[in-house]
């Protein structure tokens, strides 16, 4: 199993080049380049919202990638350190309710709605997102 | 690729072309954009998105306040979108109910036309 780990500071503009990374590996990886688009939306969001929870709780603490070849799967994992005990119940949506800066919630149901595999596990130490999409089994990250 | 911004007024519709990714980095210049457009009296906006490459949950949040701004003064935003890509973070997201969403500029100008 291999693995590429990445960590940035908590600043908008390195949530481009961890998209570009991320999408880079996925390519290599073999996931289908129908797929890349996906891939590199929901880490941007991933990413984006890892990034905005920093800036809000501790902007001098890193955020992490993982990103590995998993048995024919390209599993990428987001782990930020801002407590995140409690995740906002999706709503219907109303344009009253909504802000310019509504993106955290929204950004997760982004993200469950590009990738094939999600899983969010928030606690008060931090969140981390785990997600995964098919990857051909003779991909090259190794 | 950065944000590239401009904006043109035709009869009362104000057109803003919108070229490169709309993300967490870039999307405050927007922002700023729609709000200037707004405190300077145009109420009617059309956002051509057909050169975007990249867009997330930031930016759409960025274009809903825009229209919260702009329907607070009986005004709209209407979007130019035919990429599939940027077409689908709409979808997820519920936003195609939101938005006037065309295929082209001239679409969306005849349609406001009707509208006046």
């Amino acid at each position: 199993m291999a693995t590429v780990e990445l960590t940035f500071s908590a600043l908008p503009a390195h949530v481009r080049t961890a998209r570009l990374v991320a999408t880079a590996i996925a390519r290599r990886t073999g996931v289908e380049e129908s797929l890349l688009d996906e891939v590199r939306l929901a880490v941007g969001e991933a990413c984006s919202r890892a990034v905005e929870a920093h800036r809000a709780h501790c902007p001098g603490e890193p955020i992490r990638i993982e990103l590995k070849d998993d048995s024919g799967r390209f599993e990428v994992t987001v782990s930020d350190q801002a407590p995140s005990d409690e995740i906002k119940q999706e709503q219907p949506l109303d344009l009253g309710m909504l802000s310019d800066s509504f993106m955290s919630g929204f950004g997760i149901a982004v993200i469950a709605g590009l990738a094939d595999d999600v899983e969010v596990f928030p606690s008060p130490k931090g969140m981390r997102i785990r997600m995964s999409w098919p990857a051909a089994t003779n991909g090259h990250l190794r | 690729m950065d944000l590239k911004l401009d904006h043109r007024t035709e009869d009362r519709l104000t057109i803003v072309e919108v070229e490169g990714e709309i993300d967490v980095y870039t999307a405050p210049r927007l922002r700023e954009l729609l709000i200037d457009l707004v405190n300077k009296g145009n109420f009617h906006l059309l956002v051509n998105m057909e050169k975007v490459d990249f867009l997330d949950s930031t930016g759409l949040g960025v274009l809903v306040g825009g229209l919260k701004r702009v329907r607070a003064h009986d005004g709209s935003l209407e979007l130019v979108c035919t990429q599939e890509r940027i077409l689908k973070i709409f979808r997820i997201t519920g936003l195609t109910k939101v938005f006037g969403i065309y295929a082209s500029v001239d679409e969306a100008k005849e349609a406001h036309g009707k509208d006046k």
